[in-house]
């Protein structure tokens, strides 16, 4: 086992499925001489050739249409968005063609892909670069969208996703990529696509987070033990489809849910997760659930990111209150 | 060869005059056989025959709406008879007499129209056609892909894709040129100029004189052809693909068309342009073209074109009422064909839908 970075893992899962299989191909804005400027496909080139990892002019719309026929054709193509917050002008690729093909043909075309972005922000980067896209994406039928928050789980999801037959969004919290080293396997391992991971058991408060802002959530988890408070951590990782299952469960046990994520509040994954919980948990819950997510406001620049961005603390004191809310 | 026909030139490639003459062909310039002109006439006169009856049933209210081909046939049908079975074709939605020559039956182009998605399971092997596309201007990047794809795996089959004008003006049109030109795909860019994108003229939809030499900004020759004469599309097409096989990159044709018709049963083009600019249209009719050519070589006869019309108009009616017949898409079709394996939360509303 090597400790990796959240990064590393990705670069790892690329060099895994690359070697393995020869119809994986990467490409995307300077993935191949600079190995993209996250350093996600370092060395891709180098050891694949260019044929296998190159670099596109810049154009996410001709990024993920090519990638189509590349996929139509039998290839696996992953892609690199350079930041989210450049999809959009690929986001007509996505929608139309990309979630469609295998249903506007009944099965007789189809093409997975995985098309991986960096996502989120706290990095202090210029304007577009810190969108949470999560939602928009997890909207569109026919696409599955992933988020991992650990580099074990990037490896194994990432590997995942390459090998599934249908075309995933790949997030990758940015602020995360260097913050979190942990142990990963050397070999291939996938982790499946649609089941979340409860990373801690707890008997209080059923907390759901999910990329980057994990990171708080743990912290918040670790200091409300010391207080003596059970907080049951349940990091999503699939956005879509999402693990219903393992979130109703939990709060049945807990009887309370704060979903906490960092994207705009409104319509966002903690809407659907609540709903969810009260339409299969209704009768076990102790407390409202609540949640605790970015505002409906454009992601400030580096300055004002303070005021987007949630804090361990901000997660402690809603966590208190739905621990100790009384009917 | 492609280079001669210089857009910025002034040059045409036609080889076909209005009344049906064949006019002198340059050495070396691919030439339809007479054969191949009479099977090429022979899925005109159907395209045609199905065309119109489909906009005859659309009055009747048996069919959704419906954009017409008439008057543009010759470009994917000489497009189509340039290119092996095995090559990519990937279509906007004004390709019907294309898809007829690769194989589609009318049953299941008309069931397409008629709103039933089964209609697009074509088999891969079988086809090399993409479903038609209808969000304009964004599936030529697809036949890039593919084209490079193909290569990549170590095959020689290349990619043509179809536009109107109107597609030019996305953005994504440049983009499958920069990237194309880029990647030396195999790939032909084929842009029927018909002159109106629903009610907008060519002068209003760009500033440059002609779709064709766009290509030379992207690093590829274009090509300007008159897209009503079947044997020039065939020999543009033809040129285009042997570039493309060799491996010297991508073409952009453009065929010089008229959309006889609306563009789509929704629409009404007395709006926007006048009876005369349709009819100096007619006579350049690509199926009465090469009727008189056919005629005049004796491969065809008045009786013969009686008998092909009324047998097409047959085979078209048949086979609308074959698509008529096909069942609705169950419920589970709506759902299961999104993911290879339905998610829980996808048979959950299933499910729901089927309570």
């Amino acid at each position: 086992m090597k400790v990796l970075t959240l990064i590393e893992a990705v670069t790892d899962a690329l060099r895994t499925e690359m070697a393995s299989d020869r119809s994986v191909v990467v490409f995307g804005e300077d993935v191949g001489v600079e190995g993209g400027v996250f350093r996600a496909t370092a060395g891709l080139q180098r050891d694949f050739g260019e044929e296998r990892c190159f670099d596109t002019p810049i154009s996410e719309s001709g990024i993920v249409g090519a990638a189509v026929g590349m996929a139509v054709a039998g290839l696996k193509p992953v892609v690199e968005i350079q930041f989210s917050g450049f999809a959009f002008p690929a986001f007509n690729q996505i929608v139309s063609h990309v979630a469609r093909i295998r249903n506007r043909t009944r099965g007789a075309l189809s093409a997975p892909m995985v098309i991986r972005m960096p996502y989120g922000g706290g990095i202090r980067a210029p304007e577009h670069h810190s969108e949470s896209v999560e939602t928009f994406f997890g909207h569109i039928p026919g696409l599955k969208v992933v988020i991992p928050s650990t580099p074990h789980d990037a490896k194994g999801l990432l590997i995942a996703a390459i090998r599934d037959p249908d075309p995933v969004i790949f997030l990758e919290p940015s602020r995360a990529y260097r913050a979190v080293r942990q142990e990963v396997p050397e070999e291939a391992y996938s982790i499946r696509i649609g089941a979340a991971r409860v990373e801690a058991e707890g008997e209080d408060l059923t907390l759901v987070s999910y990329g980057a802002q994990m990171i708080e959530a743990r912290q918040a988890r670790a200091a409300l033990a010391a207080e003596g408070r059970s907080v049951e951590l349940i990091d999503l990782r699939t956005i879509y489809p999402f693990d219903a299952r393992a979130v109703v469960e939990s709060v049945r046990k807990t009887g309370r849910l704060l979903v906490v994520h960092e994207g705009p509040q409104s319509f966002g994954v903690a809407s659907e997760l609540m709903a969810t919980v009260m339409e299969q948990a209704f009768d076990r819950l102790e407390a409202p659930p609540a949640r605790l997510a970015g505002p409906d406001v454009i992601y400030p620049m580096p300055r004002g990111e303070k005021h987007y961005l949630i804090s361990a603390e901000q997660v402690m004191a809603e966590a208190r209150k739905v621990m100790s809310y009384e009917p | 060869m492609i280079e001669e026909y210089d857009p910025r030139e002034g040059r045409l490639l036609s080889l076909l005059d209005e009344e049906g003459n064949l006019l002198p062909v340059p050495a070396g310039m691919p030439r339809l056989s007479d054969e191949q002109a009479l099977a090429a006439y022979k899925t005109m006169v159907l395209a045609r025959q199905a065309d119109e009856w489909a906009v005859n049933l659309n009055r009747q209210g048996r069919m959704p709406t419906y954009p017409p081909n008439k008057g543009q046939e010759a470009n994917s049908i000489g497009a189509l008879l340039a290119l092996r079975q095995d090559d990519w074709f990937v279509p906007a939605f004004r390709e019907l007499g294309g898809m007829l020559v690769r194989g589609l039956s009318l049953k299941q182009y008309y069931l397409y129209w008629y709103g039933n998605e089964s209609a697009n399971h074509m088999p891969k092997d079988t086809f090399r056609m993409m479903p038609m596309s209808v969000p304009v201007g964004s599936h030529m990047l697809h036949a890039v892909g593919l084209a490079w794809a193909e290569r990549y795996q170590g095959s020689d089959r290349i990619a043509i894709t179809f536009t109107g004008e109107g597609g030019t003006s996305e953005g994504e049109f440049h983009e499958a040129c920069n990237l194309a030109g880029v990647w030396k795909a195999g790939t032909i860019i084929y842009v029927q100029n018909n002159y109106w994108s629903i009610s907008l003229p060519w002068p209003k939809q760009s500033a440059s004189p002609t779709v064709a030499e766009k290509g030379f900004a992207y690093g590829f020759p274009g090509i300007r052809v008159d897209g009503n004469d079947v044997f020039a599309v065939y020999a543009a097409v033809k040129l285009a693909a042997d570039r493309a096989r060799s491996g010297k990159g991508p073409t952009l044709i453009e065929g010089v068309t008229y959309r006889l018709g609306a563009h789509t049963t929704s629409d009404d083009p007395t709006k926007y342009r006048t009876e005369e600019e349709v009819k100096q249209w007619e006579p350049r009719d690509p199926l009465l073209r090469l009727e008189r050519y056919l005629v005049g070589k004796k491969k065809l006869d008045a009786s013969e074109v009686t008998r092909l019309r009324e047998q097409s108009l047959a085979c078209a009616q048949g086979a609308f009422e074959e698509a008529e017949q096909v069942a609705d898409p169950h419920l589970e079709d709506t759902f299961r064909w999104h993911f290879v394996e339905m998610p829980d939360l996808l048979a959950q509303q299933l499910e729901r839908r089927k309570a």
